[in-house]
């Protein structure tokens, strides 16, 4: 699967509360999330966002709480991807559990820009950088998340489990 | 090669004689816990994974305790939806409003978690219960549906980082400022991924309300689970407590750790973490005279009988300063009632400080004391991230309930030993 969009950068550490701040966790529908998606670190960023622009991060991406609705107010923004120098454990379960595509690419971050076009090639870990003219190769992916990615997530992986148990 | 003692108990649980790290395992969970933020999404996915019951009616806990007693219509709806599943599985343990507590208090309060104990929660705090040598770890709400559904989860076994705390803690030092002094010296990533042991005799000498502490925020690390190797002063803890027995596990002598770092406790002063970062960490005198409009004491760090008999003691006799609001949430209605009874409640309320009933509330910016535009806040609480407790430019201020307290009186951030001796 191929994934193409515009960059929108932001720094280090990028917490779920910057990423969806807890006032608004009285719902857990993803457009009501999406509405306040990254509020905190940029005001701007929910008019602007388009559909299938990827966010590029530094290290530790979503550290702090365990609220899965920070990956998917990102999703329900219409955020195609992360690319990231790295990302807290919980939030990197998260986003494989609910199917926002996410990849770790501590080269890739350093040599983009805001506002770069960029390709995510998520089988084989390529990332081109359309509007520099560079690639880079993403973190291979554990084969455990693999097999969950094989299964439509965990949701899935559960369900074929649940039915082998009978 | 030995294994460390976050590693026998994560093999335990897998059924296998050892785990090393990295290796992924299925393991059996002891407790699933959720609260109302978390458990109405996990519901959801509870439903769509195509299960009808849960794996163990007595291992699935779920606590109102984020954004209630209900703070508007939407809140109520999510707890409706998690108290009429808690009905239709009939769950023993729903934690309703009035008998419950925040999630991280009340667990180890009720005995429901114990040594030796797997333990994943949606909620990042759940790491918590690693102070009574357990293992316990924060997962999104898709995982808590697939715990609740197979009783099991998959983990990726982490590598350890073993604290070491030599010397005795000064005066007013506790386990919010070893934690704080630790998440400074590492960062907010300093343990991505991994387990941290706390250990030496600094450790051995902390109540078990200073270990709570320090378990709580791992997190704030980046850690996996905190954990403390069980003693005498965990095994006084949970008597009389724990309902479905444990097991104590110690790890091996030659258990391998991916680093050991080692602290001298003796100089360090009681600690503040400055907005926005809980690893941007300051000794409390360099921050003398920072100005403060709210004072929170409590949160499932430091809302603790002992956290509330320090706070007491120090506003014993004295009044919150004009214009400053000093919120006191006792964490459980168990806290709350001993507060009452050796009047600590009404220490409080004498020093003209709020108190209110057990709730999460204002330490995510919930209710019960949301900041305005450019407000300052002291708190107890865990996290000061921006916008966390309110407004986008308010700011927070982590600190121990000493520290807390003694701000609130002066009206900005001071020494304990400002306002009263130990």
């Amino acid at each position: 699967m191929k994934i193409r969009g515009r960059l929108w950068r932001f720094g280090h550490d990028v917490d779920t509360d910057a990423i969806i701040p807890a006032r608004y966790l009285n719902t857990s529908d993803p457009q009501e999330l999406a509405r306040h998606c990254m509020e905190d670190a940029d005001a701007a960023f929910v008019e602007r966002v388009q559909p299938g622009d990827i966010i590029m991060a530094g290290k530790n991406f979503g550290c702090g709480s365990s609220r899965e609705h920070a990956p998917l107010a990102i999703k329900a923004a219409g955020v195609s991807c992360v690319i990231a120098e790295g990302f807290a454990r919980i939030f990197y379960r998260n986003a494989f559990n609910i199917g926002l595509p996410i990849v770790e690419s501590p080269e890739a971050v350093q040599g983009s820009q805001e506002g770069d076009e960029v390709e995510v090639d998520l089988a084989s870990g390529r990332i081109s950088n359309v509007t520099r003219g560079t690639t880079f190769t993403a973190q291979p992916i554990p084969p455990f998340m693999q097999e969950l990615i094989r299964d439509s997530g965990l949701l899935g992986h559960v369900a074929k489990r649940l039915k082998e148990q009978g | 090669m030995g294994m460390t003692i976050t590693e026998k108990i994560l093999a335990a649980h897998a059924g296998v004689e050892k785990v090393a790290p990295g290796e992924i395992i299925n393991a059996q969970v002891d407790v699933a816990l959720g609260n109302d933020i978390t458990a109405p999404l996990a519901i959801k996915a509870f439903g769509e994974m195509g299960a009808n019951k849960v794996f163990d009616k007595d291992k699935v806990i779920l606590v109102p305790d984020h954004f209630t007693p209900n703070k508007d219509i939407q809140s109520a709806e999510q707890c409706r939806l998690m108290r009429e599943f808690a009905q239709e599985q009939d769950l023993t343990h729903y934690l309703e409003v009035g008998r419950m507590g925040i999630e991280h208090a009340l667990l180890p309060e009720m005995g429901l978690v114990g040594p030796g104990y797997l333990v994943i929660g949606a909620d990042s705090h759940t790491c918590t219960y690693g102070a009574l040598g357990a293992f316990a770890t924060g997962v999104g709400s898709t995982d808590l549906a697939a715990a609740m559904a197979a009783g099991e989860i998959w983990l990726r076994v982490p590598e350890t980082i073993k604290f070491i705390y030599r010397g005795d803690c000064q005066p007013w030092v506790g386990g919010k400022d070893l934690i704080l002094y630790t998440i400074g010296a590492i960062g907010v990533d300093g343990a991505l991924y991994q387990a941290m042991e706390f250990t030496g005799e600094a450790i051995s000498a902390l109540e078990m309300s200073g270990r709570f502490t320090m378990a709580n925020m791992a997190i704030e690390a980046g850690g996996k689970n905190g954990i403390f190797p069980p003693d005498e002063i965990t095994l006084e803890y949970i008597r009389g407590r724990i309902k479905n027995g444990y097991t104590l596990y110690q790890g091996d002598e030659d258990a391998s750790y991916a680093e050991i770092k080692e602290f001298d406790v003796s100089a360090i002063d009681p600690q503040v973490a400055c907005p926005s970062s809980p690893a941007n960490v300051q000794g409390v005198r360099e921050l003398t005279g920072v100005a403060i409009d709210q004072a929170v004491i409590g949160s499932c760090t430091n809302g603790r009988l002992d956290d509330l008999r320090i706070a007491a003691h120090i506003l014993k006799g004295k009044k919150v300063a004009p214009y400053v609001r000093l919120i006191v949430i006792p964490a459980t209605q168990e806290i709350y009632l001993q507060a009452l009874r050796e009047g600590l409640l009404e220490i409080f309320v004498q020093a003209g400080g709020a108190v209110s009933t057990p709730t999460c509330g204002p330490c995510l910016g919930g209710h019960m004391g949301v900041l305005g535009a450019g407000e300052v806040a002291i708190a107890t609480t865990n996290r000061n991230f921006v916008g966390r407790m309110g407004h986008p430019t308010s700011q927070v201020y982590l600190a121990n309930p000493a520290v807390a307290a003694a701000s609130a009186i002066k009206g900005k951030i001071v020494h304990p030993e400002e306002v009263v001796d130990k």
